[in-house]
């Protein structure tokens, strides 16, 4: 039956046919094309635009870029090379870049402290910024501060060590204290760190040469290095200031919110450069007479405010979109406000704040490179500085600001692509 | 990374303790460095070389100044200052010197409270303008855009000079000399004026130096010196040193002593009892301003007499090629005239 | 059954002070307080110590003093022999401007930029992605000095200055050279109060009609034409304008008054546009970032129900996503028009007069009152910014969320 049944009904098919490929307009680079370049007509004017302003962009940009010089003295033997052809001058970079890197007064059979310095640096940020890195590593980070110390400023290594070592006693002492409560664990901390200091402070001045790296004073610092040094240690400094702000700014206590309510409404609302300004022209008048902190140093101090104040704002931010049951809970618990601060609340708003501290980090670090306009040697500071005002590269501009524009590029765009990953990592939130 | 900070701190606290904001001799001697005050970057007169070395007229300043009262022309610390921090460099005490072709003018002498101890370089305010443009005066310029540094006293002899011939101008403040430069080779200003010896300075960087022209008008008187700060017995010592090193280099070339016969000369007394005093082989002028005899021997022999400074950093054998003009020794029709060192 | 609720009245102890919460915050309180005057004091301390040793004072009386130097825009009259809190104050005003036009550029390159990143056009998505990118993660002072080195590379003056002068400018009125944009400028003449008084008049009366097709609209259902209101409009002016003589004029680019530069007309000078430009399309690369969070922060049943509703997509646009995006996207802006306005503080790196470049820059050289100077800009920068946050965040309550 089955067999003449086939044959009977004519229209019913006993073969699979052969998977007829889909309609040519639908698969492949056209379909690609219609869906995400000529859905409809002002997509496709759209589309023809975009393309002409890439190929108008690339056309300038490509001959510069490849048609460049890499191997010349001076601008005008570049230009003589290039015979009126498209062509960038990189043979700036090629002989200034160490000054690019490093500033042009640092020695440069020394470069290889702040190599090593910034490779250190990424070792001791991978268990800050990663969790899957082994927290081992938590032991280089506590000791980064003191090796970059030693690394880029020089002298004897006894003198961090001995900072070390005051440090160490003042974690113990608080560490002992800490059960009878934080206050008198934090004052016990900082006064047997401060007692070690003061004792271990004869040390350095004794033996001044031992182990000793060539001291380097910090006005020999300068070019992106010291962009990313003044970046790293403002973030690193204003993480606490800004931790403390914004506890400040929560609290009932109306004379300690106000305090920090001016304080962060004045440094966000006043530019950076008034800042840098201050640190450069009118710090030096509120110092007592007779003692001079050193350019770099009245920077950091004026940046890490700055920076402090906005990271205040983030935190307040994590702080307020914690639930408040987890303040009830704390206080159910019985615990008192540094107890509960420590414990339950800070972990938690820290754990929000982490992109919006990020994006500050990033903004900061671009934010450097104002220090130029105060006559400091930094990246932007080099360009503007000896390298445009000497008579061999006078006229180098698309070069040079290229390639401070790339490697601030590289930087902050690997960080805030961490931030993002980082967001998506910390989303527990199930939409 | 915050720790490094307080140390920092405390280092630099120790390093700066005891540095009085008026800077004296004894704080100089103490620390073992000069804190001299420079441009952030003026080729000719101070502007870093591509290895990173001071260069240029008024670096070579500090240097004699270090070489008289350290004996090392090296034990230079060069702060790079800016038209605004300069004066508050100065007078915090992060510097001791400040040779940044600073005009002497009578408020900053006064009421900013400075002492400008010489004239190192007597300039005037010119103008450049391109040859095409037809211009043949300054009085020419009625409507035209200038390129000015702003926070120099070029800005204010500029608005003074169009304002007493009453014609009208556009000024386009630009911060530096490079971007003054970058300004008005894009012909975004129709003339660029500066004190004369930059003018000759940045059109010996172009490309054809023959299409642009230097107006014949010198609009300023613009006396550049080097200034310390005003303040007690000490501070006016320290203006001393510097005064008399600027006149030892000048007297150095009036009197016939370079940096290579200068050891000669000073080895024994010779016939002219001036030179002699000046190089410490008889009397004791460097006792008078707290230094050891030989001191001018020691600012001479660190880069030459004046003359020679000039000719190695600006004069006409150098990319700047400046005349020396109203900066030749009086004896030879110019302006530099030292005190008798008696 | 008093005694157990009533506390136990216990004498005061000092002790408590510390130990006992009720008096701790008192303690922390005035310890602050106390620590926080000791501080100011130090700081005074030293600074009348620090003045007196340099002999120096602290003193306004610079700002009444001429300024003796030119600024080559002012919103104000303004000449060499103007005092410094003149130029201080066509500083301030310059600020303003600048920062004014690129809150509004910066807004609508941000809104296209952002609309655009969501696109379904995936050359122009990653067209912006790069834009947002590149500006984002390079420092604004760079891409300062950048444009305002491109802004230079136009065609000088002298290109329309020249035997043939008319086929220079652009239609006969604007002339695109690398000083600025020259363009016709109106002159106002005697009697052209009464002009723009009749505009006002006429704008009024458009309002007025629109009011009234509306309550038609709504009482009878009959819909009144909407072409009257152009005649309303312009009429009062036109007519008010003939009548009195054509009271306001053109004044023209002129190419002929000097060798350097085109005269007359009104001019967008360089550093502005630069300044402008710059501020624009590096705040548009953050503002896009906000507006496409927000846009995406409208869950996506709104779009769905608002579809369902039989709404076009322009309108679920306006009607439903934008007005709740909008409530994300605001707060952001604001902070973002505030950063252009202390961004506009690095005017000077090409070369036009902010605040910064004049009381900040010439007048502190000048006069050597660095602390004067820098307090009254400080003061300044903060005055704006409160305004602006003050100003927004009223704007802001009036779009929030209404819960109950």
């Amino acid at each position: 039956m089955s067999d003449t049944h086939a044959q009977t009904v004519a229209y019913v098919r006993e073969s699979f046919l052969e998977q007829a490929p889909p309609p040519e307009r639908e698969t492949g680079p056209i379909r690609w094309l219609r869906v995400n370049l000529f859905s409809n007509w002002f997509y496709a004017i759209l589309t023809l635009l975009s393309i002409y302003v890439v190929y108008t962009l690339l056309s300038d940009f490509l001959p510069w870029l490849f048609n460049g010089v890499w191997n010349a003295s001076d601008i005008r033997e570049c230009r003589e090379i290039l015979q009126g052809a498209t062509g960038g001058c990189f043979a700036v970079l090629a002989e200034r870049w160490n000054q690019l890197l490093f500033g042009f007064s640092f020695p440069s059979d020394q470069y290889w402290r702040i190599v090593v310095a910034f490779l250190l640096f990424c070792i001791a940020a991978a268990p800050v910024l990663f969790a899957a890195v082994p927290r081992v590593l938590f032991v280089v980070t506590g000791l980064f501060p003191f090796v970059a110390y030693y690394l880029i400023w020089g002298g004897t290594i006894l003198t961090p060590l001995a900072v070390l070592v005051g440090v160490v006693a003042g974690y113990f002492a608080y560490r002992r204290l800490v059960d009878q409560s934080f206050a008198m664990g934090l004052l016990g901390g900082v006064v047997a760190g401060l007692i070690v200091w003061w004792l271990a402070a004869f040390v350095p001045q004794d033996q001044p040469s031992f182990l000793a790296l060539r001291p380097i004073p910090s006005r020999d610092l300068g070019g992106f290095a010291l962009n990313l040094m003044l970046g790293v240690i403002c973030v690193s400094l204003s993480l606490p200031f800004g931790i403390l702000l914004a506890l400040g700014r929560q609290s009932r206590l109306p004379i300690i919110k106000w305090i920090c309510v001016v304080f962060i409404e004045f440094v966000r609302g006043v530019p950076l450069i008034t800042l840098l300004f201050v640190a450069n022209v009118v710090l030096a008048y509120f110092l007592p007479p007779g003692s001079n902190f050193d350019l770099i140093l009245r920077v950091i101090i004026m940046i890490t405010m700055f920076a402090s104040a906005y990271i205040a704002e983030v935190i307040r931010g994590g702080l307020a979109a914690l639930p408040r049951g987890q303040y009830e809970a704390a206080d159910s618990l019985g615990l008192d406000y540094t107890q509960a601060m420590r414990l339950i609340i800070l972990p938690q708003a820290l754990k929000i704040s982490i992109p919006g501290i990020v994006n500050v980090a990033v903004g900061l670090f671009k934010d450097t490179t104002l220090v130029s306009i105060i006559s400091m040697f930094d990246l932007v500071g080099m360009i503007r500085g000896p390298i445009l005002a000497s008579t061999e590269w006078n006229g180098v501009y698309w070069e040079l600001y290229g390639f401070a524009a790339l490697l601030f590029f590289i930087v902050c765009y690997a960080i805030s692509q961490y931030s993002q990953w980082l967001e998506r990592q910390l989303n527990t939130e199930h939409r | 990374m915050k720790k490094t900070v307080l140390i920092g701190a405390l280092t630099a606290g120790g390093l700066a303790a005891g540095m009085a904001s008026a800077a004296s001799l004894s704080d100089v001697q103490s620390r073992g460095t000069l804190n001299c005050g420079v441009s952030t970057g003026l080729v000719g007169f101070s502007a870093p070389d591509a290895n990173g070395n001071w260069q240029g007229f008024d670096v070579a300043l500090c240097r004699a100044v270090a070489a008289a009262v350290l004996g090392d022309p090296n034990a230079v610390e060069f702060v790079p200052t800016t038209g605004k921090t300069r004066f508050t460099s100065l007078a915090s005490g992060e510097i001791d010197l400040l040779a940044r072709n600073t005009t002497w003018t009578f408020s900053r002498d006064t009421d900013l409270g400075f002492e400008f101890t010489g004239i190192n370089y007597y300039d005037g305010q010119g103008f450049m303008v391109p040859t095409n443009l037809g211009v043949t005066s300054a009085l020419d310029l009625d409507g035209a855009t200038v390129c000015v540094q702003t926070g120099t006293t070029t800005e204010l002899n500029l608005a003074d000079f169009f304002r007493a011939n009453n014609i009208s101008y556009e000024p386009v403040p630009v911060e530096t000399n490079a971007e003054g430069q970058q300004q008005y080779l894009a012909g975004a200003c129709d003339a660029y004026t500066t004190d004369a010896s930059g003018l000759a300075a940045t059109r010996a960087a172009f490309e054809n130096p023959g299409d642009h022209v230097i107006l014949p008008e010198i609009i300023s008187k613009e006396p550049l010196g080097p200034l310390v700060t005003e303040g007690d017995s000490d501070a006016s010592q320290w203006g001393d040193i510097v005064r008399w090193t600027l006149n030892a280099l000048i007297a150095a070339e009036e009197l016939g002593i370079n940096s290579t016969n200068v050891a000669d000369m000073a080895s024994s007394a010779g016939d002219n009892p001036e030179v002699n005093r000046l190089l410490g082989t008889e009397g004791n002028l460097g006792e008078m301003i707290g230094l050891s005899n030989d001191w001018a021997v020691q600012a001479i022999s660190a880069g030459g007499n004046y003359g020679e400074l000039f000719e190695r950093n600006i004069g006409e054998n150098t990319p700047i090629g400046l005349a020396r003009g109203l900066n030749a020794l009086w004896t030879d029709g110019g302006l530099l005239y030292t005190p008798p060192f008696r | 059954m008093s005694t157990i609720s009533e506390p136990p009245r216990t004498t005061f102890h000092p002790a408590m002070l510390i130990n006992d919460t009720r008096y701790r915050g008192l303690t922390f309180q005035f310890v602050a307080l106390v620590l926080i005057i000791v501080f100011m004091a130090f700081l005074g301390m030293n600074l009348v110590n620090n003045l007196a040793l340099a002999g120096l004072n602290i003193s306004f009386d610079f700002l009444g003093e001429p300024a003796n130097y030119d600024i080559n825009q002012a919103l104000i009259p303004y000449s060499s022999r103007s005092t410094h809190l003149r130029a201080a104050i066509v500083g301030l005003l310059n600020t303003l401007l600048v920062a004014f036009m690129a809150c509004i550029t910066a807004t609508i390159i941000g809104v296209f930029a952002g609309v655009l990143r969501l696109s379904k056009n995936w050359l122009v998505r990653k067209l912006m992605s790069v834009y947002v990118e590149a500006f984002r993660n390079v420092p604004v002072l760079i891409w300062i000095l950048m444009i305002g080195t491109i802004v230079q590379q136009g065609p000088s003056p002298r290109v329309y200055l020249g035997e043939d002068p008319e086929r220079g400018l652009f239609l006969g009125l604007f002339a695109f050279t690398n000083r600025g944009i020259t363009a016709p400028a109106p002159v106002f003449g005697p009697g052209s109060l009464w002009v723009v008084l009749a505009l006002v008049t006429g704008i009024v009366g458009a309002i007025l009609w629109r009011r009234h097709v509306r309550k038609t609209l709504y009482a009878s259902g009959r819909l009144l034409p909407n072409w009257p209101i152009f005649l309303i409009l312009l009429l009062p002016p036109v007519i008010v304008f003939l009548l009195l003589g054509r009271p306001i004029g053109v004044d023209m680019p002129d190419v002929l008054a000097n060798r350097f530069n085109i005269q007359g007309g009104i001019e967008l000078q360089r550093p502005l546009i630069a300044l402008w430009l710059a501020l624009s399309v590096y705040t548009g690369a953050f503002i896009a970032e906000n507006v496409r969070a927000g846009i995406l922060s409208v869950s996506r049943g709104q779009t769905e129900a608002a579809a369902s509703l039989g709404f076009r997509p322009n309108r679920i646009m306006n009607l439903v996503i934008l007005p709740q995006a909008l409530r994300v996207i605001i707060p952001p802006l604001i902070s973002q028009y505030l950063n252009i306005t202390k961004n506009s503080s690095l005017a000077i790196a090409v070369g036009y007069a902010d605040i910064t470049a004049t009381l900040g820059g010439i007048t502190l050289n000048q006069t050597g009152r660095a602390i004067e100077s820098i307090l009254l800009l400080m003061l300044f920068y903060l005055v704006v910014s409160l305004l602006i946050s003050a100003v927004m965040n009223i704007y802001n309550s009036s779009v929030a969320l209404k819960e109950r």
